[in-house]
C-alpha cells in the first residue's frame, strides 16, 4: 500500500525522468525535483519564450498553459507537471491559436520590450475563451496579475478588446 | 501641426505615420532573444552572497567549504577581483567639489549597504551556486548606520565614509535676480515642504549579463542587457586593461531598461572579472530580490520651496532647498548628483519669472545607490512647481488654468533663457494649456465635481505643466570628463539587391528605435520600409555613439540616419546619373525606382544600380568608384539641449473614508517637435505616465531604521498594474527644433515628468473641502487618512 | 528580510507523488516529518524557491482522487481539499450553496493563481491575510483532517490557532471542508480593501446572517488581514443579533469592533488605521446586508 521507497529520501540531488506533451509533442527530460517548470522549459527544452520575471507568481511573465489552463510555470516544479500537457507561446504561435491576438497586438503596438508579452497573450487567450464579450474592466481584471513596465496597459486592453469585438462580429468563435 | 518633412502624397512618406514596429512580431511569437535566454558552450553561472548589514566591517570570510562543493568552479572575494580590476569613482569634473569613494566589484573590508554583494560563487548551475553560498561564512562587525537624511546631516553623527568630514557628496547653489527683494515685496508667499519616496525601475527582465573572455584571443565578449553598449565597451576595456578593439559588447533584446541599465553595477563588473579568471563564459541574472537591493533607486528628495507672487497672481520669485540622499556611493560613470542638479534647474521652468535661488545638497547614506532613472529629476521639479502654483491659485482664488495662463512664458516670446541657465529654443505652453482645457472638457468636469461633492463623492482635478530635457549635447556628461558620447553614427549600405542595411549606434529597448530609423531611412531614400534592415546594439558592427539615454534616440539618432541617408542617396544618384547620362539633380528616388525628378517617370530600379555597381563596375565610366556604403556621424550643435514641453491633466476620486484613490482618466498635451511615428510617441507617453502614476500612488522602497529594505519583492513593492491604471487621452502640438533637419525632440520621459505632480494636485483638489493637504509622494491611503485626520 | 542569503532556486529535495491519502501520510512519517504536502503549491513553491523552507521530501497530493470534488452531503456541502480557487467561481454547487465563497473567490490573487491554488491548501496554510480561511469562520465550516491516527473533524472556530498555526498536527492533511448549505433566510456580504486588484487586503471581511424578515437572528462575521489569524468578531455579532440593520445599529456594531480586533503593528499600516478601515468596511457591508445583499 505504501508506494513509498525510503531510498528516495537520499536521492534529492538525483535527476528524475519526466514526460510531458509539450506543444503537441511528447517529450521526456531529466530534471531535478527542485527544478521549476519555467527553468525546465527554458533550460532543458530551450523554449525561452516563457520568461521568468519574479519567480514568485507576481508578474505573469512565465504563464503557460497546463492541461489547457493558464498557470505560472515558476510556481510549479517540473516533476509536478509530469504527465501533463503543456503549451507555451512557441506552440500556441505555431498552431495559430493566438494569431488574431498577435496581429492586433502588433497593429496596436501593445508591446514594447516584449518581455511580458507571452504571458499577456496566454492570459488574454484564456479570457477570450471564457468570456466572449469582456468589458474593458473585465480585461483589466483578467490581466491584474500581468505586469508590464513599458506600455501603461491601455494598448494591451485596446488590442484584446478589438479581438473580442471582431470575434463577436464573426459569430463568437475564439 | 508643423508642415510635414516629406510631402505626404508621395510614396514612402513614412515620417509622421503611425506604423507598427517591424521587429515586434518576433517578440509576439516568443522569439525574442534576451540575455537571460542565452546559453553559451561551457557557460557557468554566478551567484552572490550579500551583506545582511547596512554598514559593517568585514572581519573574515571563510570559503573553503563552498569551494569544495561539487559543481563549484570558483569562489571569489573582493581581494581576488581587485587584482585584475581597477577601481572606479563616480564623480564628474563639472560638478565642482563633489566626492565619492572609489569602488571595486566586491568590497575589500567594509560593506556599506544591506544587500551589497560580498562574495561571488561560480558554479555549473545557479542552484548549485546558491547551495554554495550557504556554505560561506562571513564575520561582520557592525558599524553605525546612516539611514535617513536628517541622521546623515547631523553634526558628529555616524559617517558613511570614515575619515571624511561629513556625509556630503555635493553642494550646489543657484542665485539669479533679486530673490530676497522679491519675497520682501511680494503680496503673497506660499511655501511647502515636499518629500519624494525612493523608488526603482523594476524592469520586468532583471539585469542580465554574460561575460565571455577568451584568453587565447585576449578577447572579451559581453552579452549585456544594457541600453549603452559603447559606454560599457569603454569601461570594460579600461578597468580590465583590455584593448578597446578586443572588447565587444552585444546588447540584444532587453526586457526594459528606463535608465536603470546604463549604470555600472558591482555584480556586472564582477562577472567580467570572473570570466577573465576562469576563461569561460559566466552568466549572471539578478533575481527579483537582488534587483530590489542592487539596481539603482531614484528620487528620495526632500524639498522645501516657496514662491512669491504679486497681488494679481504673477509669479515673482522662487526659493528652493533640495536635500537628496543617494546611498553610499555616487554611481559610475554618470554620478548620482544629476537628478538633484536637474531638480533645481527645472523648477519653475514653464514660467517667466526671473528671480530664482536654489540650494542642492546631495548626501551619502547606507543604502543602495540612487541614480538616473526615467525622467531624472523632472517629476520632483514638476511636482514642487506645480503644487506651489496650485497653492498660490487657491490662495488668490484663481483657477489652476488661469494662473498658469497668466504666468507661462508666452509661445511668441522665444528664445528664452531660464533663471537657472537653461536656453529654450521654442516651447508651446499656451497652445498646450488651451488644448488641454478643451480636451478634458474642463468646465464640465468642474460642474460634475461640484455636483458629486454634494452627494459626498470627492473627485479631484489636477493639471501640471512641464518642461523636459532631450537631445543632450556634450554639455551633459562630456564636459565633466565622462567618456559618454552625445553623438551618433550610422553606416548605411545599398545591398546588391537594392535594399538598405543601416547599422546605427542608437539602441532598441522596445520604444521603437529600429522602427523609426527604418521609417526615416525609407522616407529619405525613397524605398519601401520593409527594404530597410536596421541593426543596433553590437559594438563590433555598429559605430560608436551615445545609444539610449536622456531622450536622444529620435532627435539625435534620427538626424544621424537622415543625414546618412541623404549622403547615400547622393551617391546612388551620382551612379544613376552616369548610367542614365543625366545630371544627378534631374533624378530622384521613389519607391525603389530612379525617377525623373520633375515628372516622376521611372527610369531604373535602384536594384539595377546596385547590380551594376557591385557586379558590372566595368560598364561604368573609367575612374568611377561607386560608394554605396556611407558612414556618417552627427553631433548635436546649437542649443545644448532640445527642451520639450507639455501639460498633463487627471481626474480621480478619493474615498475619504478609506483613503483609496481611483484614477478615472488622464490627459496629456505634449510637444516633442517633429513626430516621426505618432503611435509610438503616444505609447511612450502612456508608458511614461503610468510609471509616474506608480510613483504617485504606489511605489516606494521602504527601509527599516537599521537600513534594511522592507519591501524588496514584487508582492510587497507595489508597481502599477492594469486594473488600477486609467485610460490616457493624448494630443500633440508640434514645434520642431530648427537645430536639425528632422526637427525631432525626445519624448520618452515626458509622461513620467508630470504624472505624479498631476495626481498630487488632483488629490489635494479632492480633499480641499476638508482643509487637508498632502505634499508627499507616494500618496498612500495612510497619508490620505492622516491628512483627513481619520485615525 | 534577510539579505545575506537571498535565493531563487530551491534547496534540493526528494519528490513523491502519492496515489492515496494513506500513501501520503505514510511518506510524511517516513521522512521524519521533514516533509511538506504540496497541492496547488502557489504559496509553497515560492517559499521553497526563496529557501524560506527546505524540507527533505515533497509529497504531491494532487493525484489523490478522494480529495477532489464538490458534493452535497446531508445539510452540508463537502468541498474536497483539492478544489481549485477557479472552481469556486465556476462550480454551480458553490454558487448555490456557498455563495459567500463564490463572492470571495474573485478577490483571491489573480486568474492564473486561481487556476492552480486549492481551497484545502489555502485553509491549511491559514494565511491571516487570505480570504478563504476567514470565510470558513463566517460559514461555521468544519474541516476534515486525515492523519495516521485516523480522521477527525474540527470546527473552523477551533482550527486557527496562531500565525500560520492550525489544529493540523505534523503529518496531517486536510481532506475536505464541510460548509452548511446556504438557506433562503440567509444573507451574506463580502468585500475587502486592497491597494491593487488581487493584492493581500489591508483589511477584508465576510459575513453570513440568518434573518427573519429584517431582523437578524444570527450572524457570523469574520475579518482577515487584521491579526495573526482570521478573526471572528463575536462582540460585534452580539450587538447585531435580534436587531434590525438601521444606521444606529450599524454604528453600534462599528463601535464594538475595537473590543474584537487588536491589529498588530504593521510596517505601513498602523493598528489604528487598520481598525479604522475595518470599521469602515464593516459599516459598508452591514449596509449592504441591510439592503438584502
Amino acid at each position: 500500500m505504501s508506494g513509498f521507497d525510503d531510498s528516495l529520501l537520499n536521492e534529492a540531488d538525483e535527476t528524475v525522468r519526466v514526460r510531458f506533451v509539450v506543444n503537441g509533442r511528447k517529450v521526456a527530460c531529466e530534471v531535478a525535483p527542485r527544478d521549476t517548470l519555467v527553468d525546465c522549459l527554458r533550460d532543458k527544452l530551450e523554449l525561452t519564450g516563457t520568461h521568468a520575471g519574479c519567480e514568485m507568481g507576481a508578474c505573469g511573465a512565465c504563464l503557460v498553459q497546463l492541461d489547457g489552463r493558464a498557470v505560472h510555470s515558476c510556481l510549479i516544479f517540473a516533476v509536478q507537471a509530469d504527465g501533463g500537457r503543456i503549451d507555451t507561446i512557441e506552440g500556441l504561435s505555431e498552431s495559430g491559436l493566438l494569431a488574431d491576438l498577435q496581429a492586433e497586438f502588433h497593429r496596436r503596438n501593445a508591446l514594447q520590450c516584449g518581455f511580458c508579452t507571452p504571458g499577456m497573450l496566454i492570459n488574454a487567450h484564456e479570457l477570450l475563451s471564457q468570456t466572449a464579450q469582456p468589458s474593458r474592466e473585465d480585461i483589466r481584471d483578467a490581466l491584474s496579475g500581468n505586469y508590464c513596465r513599458c506600455t501603461g496597459y491601455e494598448a494591451i486592453v485596446d488590442a484584446i478588446d478589438a479581438v473580442a469585438k471582431a470575434h463577436g462580429e464573426n459569430g463568437g468563435a475564439t | 501641426m508643423s508642415a510635414p518633412l516629406t510631402s505626404l502624397d508621395r510614396p514612402n512618406s513614412y515620417i509622421g505615420r503611425a506604423l507598427p514596429r517591424p521587429n515586434a512580431k518576433r517578440l509576439l511569437a516568443g522569439r525574442g532573444r534576451y540575455v537571460s535566454d542565452l546559453k553559451l558552450p561551457r557557460m557557468l553561472y554566478a551567484a552572490f552572497l550579500r551583506s545582511p548589514h547596512a554598514h559593517a566591517k568585514i572581519v573574515s570570510i571563510k570559503i573553503d567549504e563552498a569551494c569544495a562543493r561539487e559543481g563549484v568552479h570558483l569562489v571569489a572575494t573582493g581581494a581576488d577581483l581587485a587584482k585584475i580590476c581597477t577601481p572606479w569613482t563616480g564623480t564628474l569634473d563639472h560638478f565642482k567639489g563633489m566626492t565619492s569613494a572609489p569602488q571595486l566589484p566586491l568590497p575589500l573590508d567594509r560593506v556599506v549597504w544591506a544587500g551589497q554583494a560580498v562574495v561571488a560563487v561560480v558554479a555549473e548551475s545557479r542552484a548549485i551556486a546558491e547551495d554554495a553560498l550557504e556554505l560561506i561564512e562571513v564575520d561582520y562587525e557592525d558599524l553605525p548606520v546612516v539611514v535617513d537624511i536628517d541622521g546623515a546631516r547631523k553634526a558628529d553623527g555616524p559617517l558613511v565614509n570614515p575619515g571624511s568630514a561629513n556625509n556630503t557628496c555635493f553642494r550646489s547653489q543657484l542665485d539669479s535676480g533679486v530673490v530676497d527683494d522679491a519675497f520682501a515685496h511680494a503680496a503673497h508667499v506660499v511655501e511647502e515642504e515636499f518629500s519624494f519616496g525612493r523608488h526603482t525601475a523594476v524592469t520586468l527582465e532583471p539585469r542580465a549579463i554574460i561575460a565571455d573572455y577568451d584568453p587565447s584571443a585576449g578577447m572579451l565578449t559581453v552579452h549585456h542587457g544594457t541600453q549603452t553598449p559603447y559606454q560599457f565597451q569603454d569601461l570594460y576595456s579600461r578597468h580590465y586593461n583590455i584593448p578597446e578593439a578586443r572588447v565587444r559588447v552585444i546588447a540584444t533584446d532587453i526586457g526594459g531598461s528606463f535608465g536603470m541599465k546604463l549604470h555600472v553595477y558591482h555584480e556586472d563588473m564582477a562577472v567580467v572579472g570572473l570570466s577573465i579568471l576562469l576563461g569561460r563564459p559566466v552568466k549572471y541574472v539578478a533575481d527579483r530580490m537582488e534587483s530590489f537591493v542592487s539596481d539603482i533607486h531614484a528620487r528620495d528628495h526632500r524639498v522645501r520651496a516657496r514662491v512669491a507672487l504679486d497681488a494679481k497672481g504673477e509669479i515673482l520669485a522662487m526659493d528652493v532647498l533640495d536635500l537628496t540622499a543617494i546611498g553610499a556611493f555616487s554611481t559610475y560613470p554618470r554620478t548620482s548628483v544629476v537628478e538633484g542638479n536637474q531638480v533645481i534647474r527645472l523648477i519653475g521652468a514653464p514660467y517667466r519669472f526671473k528671480n530664482y535661488r536654489a540650494t542642492l545638497e546631495v548626501i551619502f547614506q547606507n543604502k543602495v545607490q540612487t541614480s538616473q532613472y526615467r525622467a531624472v529629476g523632472h517629476p520632483i521639479a514638476c511636482a514642487v512647481t506645480e503644487r506651489l502654483v496650485d497653492m498660490a491659485a487657491s490662495k488668490l482664488g484663481l483657477d489652476p488654468f488661469a494662473i498658469r495662463a497668466q504666468n507661462v512664458i508666452p509661445d511668441d516670446a522665444y528664445p528664452q533663457t531660464s533663471p537657472t541657465g537653461y536656453r529654450f529654443e521654442a516651447l508651446s505652453h499656451q497652445a498646450c494649456l488651451k488644448r488641454l482645457h478643451e480636451m478634458m472638457g474642463y468646465d464640465a468636469l468642474r460642474a460634475e465635481q461640484a455636483d458629486l461633492r454634494k452627494r459626498g463623492i470627492y473627485r479631484g482635478i489636477g493639471i501640471a505643466a512641464f518642461v523636459e530635457i532631450t537631445n543632450p549635447s556634450p554639455a551633459f556628461y562630456g564636459v565633466g570628463g565622462a567618456r559618454i558620447s552625445s553623438q551618433d553614427g550610422a553606416i548605411l549600405s545599398l545591398t546588391p539587391s537594392g535594399e538598405v542595411r543601416c547599422l546605427i549606434s542608437v539602441t532598441e529597448q522596445g520604444q521603437g528605435t529600429e522602427a523609426i530609423i527604418s521609417q526615416i531611412v525609407a522616407d529619405q531614400l525613397g524605398l519601401a520600409q520593409e527594404c530597410v534592415k536596421v541593426i543596433t546594439g553590437d559594438t563590433e558592427v555598429t559605430p560608436h555613439g551615445g545609444a539610449t539615454w536622456a531622450c536622444r534616440g529620435a532627435g539625435i539618432g534620427g538626424e544621424t540616419a537622415l543625414q546618412a541617408t541623404r549622403a547615400l542617396k547622393r551617391n546612388i544618384l551620382e551612379i544613376a546619373a552616369l548610367i542614365l547620362q543625366e545630371q544627378p539633380s534631374a533624378l530622384d528616388i521613389l519607391d525603389g525606382e530612379i525617377v525623373d525628378a520633375s515628372t516622376r517617370n521611372p527610369r531604373l530600379p535602384i536594384a539595377e544600380i546596385a547590380r551594376i555597381a557591385y557586379f558590372r563596375s566595368d560598364t561604368l565610366p573609367p575612374g568611377t568608384q561607386a560608394q554605396l556604403t556611407v558612414s556618417h556621424h552627427f553631433a548635436p550643435q546649437g542649443y545644448p539641449f532640445a527642451f520639450t514641453n507639455g501639460i498633463q491633466g487627471c481626474s480621480l476620486e478619493v474615498d475619504v473614508e478609506t483613503g483609496f484613490i481611483k484614477l478615472l482618466k488622464h490627459f496629456i498635451v505634449e510637444d516633442c517637435g517633429r513626430v516621426i511615428n505618432p503611435m509610438l510617441v503616444d505609447e511612450q507617453l502612456r508608458g511614461g505616465i503610468v510609471q509616474g502614476l506608480g510613483a504617485a500612488l504606489f511605489e516606494e522602497c521602504r527601509y527599516s531604521d537599521t537600513g534594511q529594505l522592507m519591501n524588496g519583492s514584487l508582492a510587497d513593492y507595489l508597481v502599477p498594474m492594469p486594473m488600477e491604471m486609467p485610460d490616457i487621452v493624448i494630443a500633440h502640438v508640434e514645434t520642431p527644433t530648427a537645430d536639425t533637419e528632422l526637427g525631432a525632440k525626445g519624448v520618452g520621459e515626458a509622461g513620467t515628468a508630470a504624472a505624479s505632480a498631476c495626481v498630487l494636485n488632483a488629490v489635494n483638489d479632492a480633499i480641499a473641502p476638508f482643509d487637508a493637504t498632502i505634499s508627499s509622494i507616494p500618496i498612500t491611503p495612510a497619508k490620505v487618512l492622516k491628512a483627513l485626520k481619520r485615525f | 528580510m534577510d539579505l545575506g542569503e537571498t535565493a531563487v532556486k530551491a534547496k534540493a529535495f526528494s519528490y513523491f507523488r502519492a496515489a492515496t491519502i494513506d500513501q501520503a501520510l505514510d511518506a510524511h512519517a517516513r521522512a521524519g516529518d521533514d516533509a511538506r504536502f504540496i497541492a496547488g503549491g502557489q504559496s509553497l513553491v515560492p517559499a521553497l524557491s526563496l529557501r524560506l523552507q527546505a524540507p527533505r521530501l515533497l509529497i504531491d497530493i494532487t493525484h489523490i482522487g478522494e480529495l477532489r470534488g464538490v458534493r452535497r452531503e446531508g445539510d452540508a456541502l463537502r468541498i474536497g481539499a483539492l478544489t481549485r480557487h477557479c472552481e469556486m467561481l465556476s462550480e454551480p454547487l458553490i454558487a448555490e450553496f456557498a455563495p459567500l465563497l463564490h463572492a470571495a473567490a474573485p478577490f483571491v490573487a489573480h486568474p492564473a493563481i486561481r487556476n492552480r491554488g486549492t481551497f484545502g491548501g489555502s485553509v491549511a496554510l491559514a494565511d491571516p491575510a487570505s480570504e478563504f480561511p476567514a470565510m470558513t469562520l463566517a460559514l461555521d465550516a468544519e474541516i476534515e483532517i486525515a492523519g495516521l491516527s485516523g480522521r477527525r473533524r474540527v470546527k473552523a472556530d477551533d482550527f486557527f490557532i496562531d500565525l500560520f498555526e492550525t489544529a493540523l498536527e505534523p503529518g496531517e492533511l486536510i481532506t475536505a471542508v464541510y460548509v452548511p448549505l446556504f438557506r433562503a433566510d440567509q444573507r451574506f456580504a463580502f468585500d475587502e480593501l486592497a491597494r491593487r486588484r488581487g493584492d493581500y487586503a489591508l483589511v477584508g471581511c465576510g459575513m453570513l446572517a440568518t434573518c427573519t424578515g429584517e431582523r437578524i437572528d444570527d450572524i457570523r462575521i469574520s475579518f482577515f488581514s487584521v491579526g495573526n489569524t482570521p478573526t471572528r468578531v463575536k462582540g460585534v455579532e452580539a450587538t447585531l443579533i435580534g436587531a434590525r440593520l438601521d444606521a444606529e445599529r450599524i454604528a453600534a456594531a462599528q463601535g464594538a469592533l475595537e473590543g474584537d480586533l487588536a491589529p498588530p503593528e504593521g510596517d505601513e499600516v498602523p493598528p489604528s488605521m487598520r481598525l479604522h478601515l475595518a470599521r469602515v468596511l464593516l459599516g459598508r457591508l452591514l449596509g449592504r446586508l441591510g439592503e438584502g445583499a
